[in-house]
């Protein structure tokens, strides 16, 4: 199987600002054909159960996004798809190949960065990528057109051991190690967790440079904000998928009526409107709370009326568009 | 005006020719709900470490607590407490053993320590659950129990780096109920995040770049002075 570039729409999506999450990247058009596909997969580790029964199918130049919190069952599931642990149960696919039966050859089209920084610390920079590249029997310079937008930010410290460089440079390098042999699928394991939110940014800005360049790429991350970067996502909770879907469908399906309200003492004001009978949640989000009334049936003024009669001053309530955040907390209350 | 626990004057951290922190200067009231970012290496953690004692300062003045940095150090580490999200419990101690544990560091008395843990125990709901191991408890638990034992001491400072990281959204927003309630009882709380929308949730925000402190204000002034509509603009704004 060679290294076809699959049109993945020839516009690079805009990235959304990782936080502000106003802009959707598009679904993947002219894709039909699975790179990934996970069916019915379970996992248990003695008495942890880290994955339930997943199904799930990533397209050809899709990207893709495991979004959850710890435990979910996210890195469990990546190892299995990267051929390092074995399922109990269920079926999985990588370029076509069965993650148990077909491993050798999967473990050639794919490139991997698990959560952990696995390179050589006691190796340069530049020993670690000749490493990978002899391993997966090419040269640097062979794929170098791939790697350079990464590589060139970390060239100047190319005589500096792995182990000293900063934590952005390990990253770097480790997704410059993992692309070197030109994968058909990337897979990135929590690459932005721990990384402030202008790395964060500029990481999901190359990931979408390696997307235009043909690869398929499935990514997980704790940040809720970062799943509208992706074309599809699955939200995960505790070894479950609770849904999958593009970014922009997700929120459109929230059906609740939801609030945004902000008074002088948010303090209070969130302790005041738990205790309120007609309130079903009231979350921070920013500078705002997001609230829930019992069944939707609770109206904007009867909420301020409510706080005004707490003395609430400066007060603001008003409809508000829901997040990614919020379809996932209403998904775990389910 | 409320009591300074923390002061700093033109503190300055080299390492050989780096400079980590670039005169510094702030200081951080008492019951205040203190944010401190910044980019990855700018700064951030040797500032925290120099703050909780770790770390002498290569020049300037600190105080915390309203103890000296350089002479008080012990007395620094007394009244304040640490937690982050990599180090916070023993895994493989009980609840009951590691409150003893840190009981016994912080000189907290056995009978004062029974008092104590009853109500954290009864606070967080989990009574039954003492002679668990930590390693067998929900990350959630986990959080919070680090947390209140991190206050166990009655610390006037508690240093929280990055203390929501990998926690699903509301369990994120639970803690954050806690470090209000604590902010409540006049414990300063000092707090690294890289969740901007937790920003908003400060009484006052710095953001350091390249070591030093780039703006310090209230979430709403920040946003004011930079044209921003929510933290995470103003942050991109500064660090970028």
């Amino acid at each position: 199987m060679t290294n076809k570039i699959i049109n993945s729409g020839s516009e690079l999506p805009s990235c959304g600002g990782v936080g502000g999450g106003s802009s959707f990247s598009p679904p993947v058009e002219g894709a039909g054909e699975a790179a990934i596909s996970v069916q019915h997969i379970s996992k248990s580790y003695k008495e942890v159960q880290a994955v339930r029964d997943i199904s799930l199918e990533v397209q050809k130049g899709e990207l893709f996004g495991l979004i959850g919190p710890d435990g979910a069952g996210k890195t469990t599931l990546m190892r299995i798809l990267m051929t390092l642990l074995i399922p109990d149960e269920g079926h999985a696919t990588m370029g076509g190949f069965d993650v148990v039966k077909g491993y050798k050859k999967i473990r050639k089209i794919v490139g991997y960065m698990p959560g952990r920084f696995s390179l050589y610390q006691d190796l340069t920079v530049e020993e670690n990528l000749n490493f990978f590249a002899t391993v997966f029997q090419t040269t640097v310079a062979e794929n170098y057109d791939l790697i350079h937008d990464i590589y060139v930010q970390i060239e100047p410290f190319k005589n500096r051991l792995a182990g000293k460089l900063s934590g952005g440079m390990k990253q770097k390098l480790a997704l410059s190690c993992a692309l070197i042999h030109k994968p058909e699928i990337l897979v990135l394991d929590e690459p932005t967790t721990g990384v402030d939110a202008v790395s964060r940014k500029e990481f999901w800005e190359m990931l979408k440079k390696l997307q235009a360049k043909g690869i398929t790429i499935l990514v997980s991350t704790p940040y809720m904000d970062e799943a509208t970067l992706c074309n599809r996502v699955a939200l995960m909770q505790k070894g479950k998928v609770l849904n999958i879907d593009t970014p922009r469908k997700l929120v459109e399906n929230y059906t609740r009526k939801l609030y945004a309200i902000k008074s002088k003492d948010m303090h209070r004001l969130i302790l005041d409107l738990r205790s309120y009978e007609k309130t079903d949640s009231a979350y921070a989000f920013g500078e705002y709370l997001h609230v829930t009334g019992k069944n939707d049936e609770v109206e904007a003024s009867e909420f301020e009326n409510f706080l005004l009669k707490k003395n609430h001053t400066e007060l603001q309530v008003f409809d508000n568009e829901p997040g990614i955040e919020d379809v996932f907390m209403e998904l775990m209350n389910e | 005006m409320k009591e300074k626990v923390i002061e700093v004057r033109n503190l300055v951290k080299k390492f050989g020719s780096f400079v980590a922190n670039d005169h510094l200067n702030f200081d951080v009231y008492q019951g205040e709900i203190f944010g401190f970012l910044g980019a990855n290496g700018a700064g951030k953690t040797t500032a925290m470490k120099i703050l909780c004692g770790l770390s002498a300062p290569t020049s300037g003045e600190v105080k915390v607590g309203g103890f000296d940095i350089y002479t008080e150090t012990e007395k620094v580490k007394r009244n304040i407490g640490y937690m982050s999200q990599k180090f916070s419990l023993y895994e493989d101690m009980t609840i009951a053993e590691n409150i003893r544990f840190f009981s016994g560091i912080y000189g907290i008395s056995p009978k004062e320590r029974k008092a104590k843990q009853e109500i954290l125990l009864k606070n967080l709901d989990i009574e039954s659950s003492k002679d668990s191991l930590i390693r067998s408890l929900p990350l959630g638990w986990k959080q919070k129990l680090a947390f209140s034992v991190a206050i166990f001491h009655d610390p006037k400072i508690v240093f929280l780096d990055e203390p929501t990281g990998g926690v699903d959204p509301i369990t994120r927003r639970k803690f954050w109920d806690l470090i209000y309630e604590t902010a409540d009882r006049g414990i300063t709380v000092f707090v690294t995040t890289h969740y901007m929308d937790e920003a908003e949730y400060c009484n006052r925000v710095s953001i350091m770049n390249d070591g030093r402190i780039e703006a310090l204000d209230t979430p709403e002034n920040l946003k004011k002075q930079y044209g921003a509509k929510n933290m995470d603009e103003v942050f991109l704004k500064i660090a970028r």
